[in-house]
């Protein structure tokens, strides 16, 4: 295989990774309200995600810098095209992750509050921005013959876009409720489990819409066949949360969330970025990439580490298996 | 403003913020490991408090650190877009290589760390914060091999159809001779600071009458430790320092003369100082100057040739066209001047403090005591200068001798989105600055923690009712 459609592969991996693991940090935090009636109860919610969420955050500083070093183009154009998103997306990581660190530092109650403030408005909104962004790649943009996107902030906010940016946030919810019912014990376990179930339908029928209108756009078949495998992981995992399977609920959510990136990628292949003003200006896998000699090296260091980092990723996950419980959380 | 100052203005403020937390989070991850070890080795809970108590520190800074370094490579894309379709090919590996080798490794590991002391073996616990360090020393290479690039471009070719810089050999730019130089200067500098926070937070606690007795052995070993560390550290930036100046001149003679305001080429050369200049520094009022010493610095022999402002501008002018191929002179003068001194005054006080402690005494100075608040600032005041002069001296250059800074910034971007970016991060970053060092003062305040006692029924592991050792 060429290596611009391996890094084509590689970059779509980093990211459906970055989905299906920030991606139930993301609902953690925009449950911390509905799931967190009491300070004992959200801090049971923040530290299911607690040991883990920072490394799930490499995921997309990886698939960041993948795409500016494989597809330099794509990168560049992407980057400076969709700045206000992407300037909100870091204000709110930023937020999220100093709260993490910093809500258990004092004992004040306001000191608290505000802080949770920060983790839930900075999961909703990038859990929102990344599938208004996503969505608008698949679409095309306005991208001139420079390769420069043309299109200012309210191009973006199409209703597909929105509709994409819905379908991202119910689902990472879904997922974090789903996340919850498998890491916690007790109360928080019963209540994630039934708000997933009350919230599955809203989550089903967004995330269909989406594909349907994804498939009506490309109208690519593989793409298709796996956005219905998508839609049936996702059923399969809320009837697993029925029948009180846990494990095979998250994978349900899990397989869901990475089939419909997946679905996302194979219908732009071999496109990264399709131009809306004329399709020869769109960026694709061969005028957005890096020279072969670039690839060659990255190519060499991804085989060689990717594994590594997934095996020690996954270990800490074991190391942390338990599940917690209001009981679990010590004073202070 | 233009869209290009404006730019400019958010990658400065930006980057000099985020590398306030960098050479803390670097530096005192690998002291933080060196207190655990001691307590793993000799058992002494004296060292476990001390892990625990600078742990804390530590954790309040990386958090900082790592939220403003996503905004560093978002940043290149965002405002520096033909910047990166011109270096991409090359730019791009370093930091994608080190988010993969790096920033996983510190981490997943550093996750493991903070919450697995009750999870994991004793020795496995400790490998988490050794390797989590080993993950910080291990970004900072990669991103300074990147950084080397724009100050020295090595192992690439420029395509002559596309017009853009492309790799040609990885090696090279692996071992480019200013990264080899720069990452141990940046490791000293991360080690100058952490070492001086260390000392100067423990000297307080000494300095207190009411810290308790048994603390105080604890914090002497703390100030001994922070001390020893920012003396070598000092040596070591030193050491280093003088190579990369002799790399420099031969690199960046502009950036060396720009150093020194040294206009005409002088041979020997003499290194001043201070001086007083006119304001728009290109006269010299006065000037405190020691023979010879730039001479030295720049090609290690007393009386070599250095040369002058006007005379590379002249060679620049035939070398790439006509146009201003100077820096700002008296910044530069100046940056490096604070850059060395700052750095100096941390390594003076460090001696100072050990003197104080001699042979079992109690601190006495009281003029030590007035300067102990602020000797954690000194390394990193010295730092932001060191890296000022860096890139500012390297203007009009984004990438020397290959693009031009105002060539590298994002066309499609407007000024509205700029000035926004600008001022949303220069407001969030004001706030957290204050809430971390009201954070960082509450726990160095607070003194050593009580350790929990031994836990001696092993059957409640068993039940998943015992408490998390450590909870958000």
């Amino acid at each position: 295989m060429e290596l611009v459609n391996v890094w084509f592969i590689l970059i779509a991996i980093l990211w459906t990774g970055y989905f299906i693991l920030e991606g139930f940090d993301f609902g953690v935090g925009v449950l911390l309200p509905v799931l967190g009636r009491d300070d004992t109860r959200r801090r049971v919610l923040i530290n299911t995600i607690g040991p883990v969420w920072d490394g799930n955050e490499v995921w997309v500083i990886v698939a960041g810098g993948a795409t500016f070093a494989a597809f330099p183009e794509w990168y560049a154009t992407l980057f400076s095209g969709f700045y206000i998103p992407l300037l909100l997306i870091l204000i709110a990581l930023i937020i999220r992750g100093v709260a993490f660190e910093y809500r258990g530092k004092r004992p004040e109650a306001s000191w608290k509050r505000r802080w949770d403030a920060c983790i839930i408005a900075g999961s909703l909104v990038p859990a929102f921005l990344w599938g208004v962004a996503f969505a608008n790649i698949t679409k095309g943009v306005p991208i001139d013959a420079a390769g420069e996107y043309v299109g200012g902030l309210w191009n973006l906010l199409n209703p597909y876009a929105l509709l994409g940016g819905l379908t991202t946030l119910a689902l990472f919810t879904l997922h974090g409720a789903v996340f919850i019912g498998l890491k916690t014990a007790g109360d928080v376990r019963a209540d994630a489990r039934k708000f997933a179930l009350r919230f599955g339908l809203v989550a089903t029928v967004l995330a269909a819409a989406f594909l349907v209108w994804t498939g009506l756009l490309h109208k690519s078949g593989p793409s298709i066949a796996i956005s219905i495998v998508a839609a049936l992981a996702l059923i399969g995992g809320l009837l697993a949360t029925k029948v009180g399977r846990d494990g095979w609920a998250f994978a349900g959510t899990a397989a869901a969330i990475g089939l419909a990136v997946i679905a996302l990628f194979v219908a732009l292949f071999p496109d990264v970025m399709p131009s809306s003003l004329d399709p020869a200006y769109s960026l694709n896998v061969d005028n957005a990439s890096s020279t072969p000699y670039t690839l060659k090296i990255m190519t060499i260091v991804a085989a060689v580490f990717t594994p590594l980092v997934l095996l020690y990723q996954g270990w800490t996950y074991w190391v942390f298996r338990k599940r917690i419980s209001t009981a679990s959380i010590p004073k202070g | 403003m233009e869209v290009l100052d404006a730019s400019r203005w958010q990658f400065a403020v930006t980057t000099v913020y985020h590398f306030l937390f960098v050479p803390l989070t670097i530096g005192l991850s690998f002291l933080v490991a060196g207190f655990q070890t001691a307590w793993v080795r000799t058992g002494n809970e004296k060292w476990l408090k001390l892990t625990k108590f600078y742990g804390k520190l530590f954790l309040i800074n990386f958090a900082m650190g790592v939220v403003t370094g996503i905004v560093q490579e978002f940043q290149f894309g965002m405002n520096w877009s033909a910047y990166s379709r011109y270096v991409g090919d090359i730019f791009g590996a370093p930091l994608a290589i080190e988010g993969l080798l790096a920033f996983f490794l510190e981490s997943t590991f550093l996750g493991l760390w903070i919450f697995g002391w009750d999870k994991l073996s004793k020795r496995i616990h400790l490998a988490c914060i050794w390797i989590a360090a080993a993950g910080t020393a291990l970004s900072a290479y990669f991103i300074l091999a990147a950084n080397s690039f724009m100050q020295w471009p090595v192992g690439y070719r420029v395509n002559a159809t596309t017009g853009r810089a492309e790799l040609t050999d990885f090696w090279a730019t692996m071992t480019n001779k200013v990264a080899l130089i720069t990452f141990p200067h940046t490791l000293f500098g991360c080690f100058l600071t952490a070492g001086a926070l260390v000392m100067a937070v423990a000297l307080w606690h000494l300095y207190r009458s009411k810290t308790p007795k048994e603390d105080r052995a604890a914090f002497r070993s703390a100030v001994k430790m922070g001390a020893i560390t920012t003396l070598i550290a000092m040596a070591g930036m030193f050491v280093s320092g003088d190579i990369q100046g002799k790399i420099m001149t031969e690199t960046q003679p502009m950036k060396m003369a720009a150093a020194e305001a040294l206009y005409e080429t002088e041979q020997p050369a003499a290194f001043s100082l201070f001086t007083i200049g006119t304001l728009d520094g290109t006269e010299e009022v006065y000037a405190l100057k020691v023979p010879n010493l730039l001479s030295f610095l720049a090609t290690g022999t007393l009386d070599g040739e250095v040369l002058g402002i006007n005379d590379v501008q002249a060679q620049y002018e035939e070398l790439y066209g006509p146009g201003d191929y100077r820096p700002n002179i008296p910044l530069a003068y100046w940056s490096f001047r604070g850059m060395i001194g700052f750095g100096a005054l941390a390594a003076l006080i460090a001696l100072w403090a050990l003197w104080s402690i001699r042979k079992g005494r109690e601190p006495t100075s009281r003029l030590l005591k007035f300067a102990v608040p602020f000797v954690p600032l000194f390394p990193l005041v010295g730092n932001s200068l060191g890296w000022i002069f860096t890139e500012t001296g390297r203007q009009p250059w984004i990438v020397f001798s290959l693009l031009k800074t105002a060539d590298g910034v994002s066309p499609s971007v407007s000024i509205t989105e700029v000035l926004l970016s600008f001022a949303a991060f220069t407001i969030l970053y004001s706030i957290l600055a204050v809430v971390e060092v009201g954070l960082l003062l509450k726990y160095a305040r607070a003194g050593l923690p009580d350790l929990p006692p031994a836990d001696t029924d092993s059957d409640s592991d068993a039940d998943g009712e015992k408490p998390l050792a450590f909870a958000y």
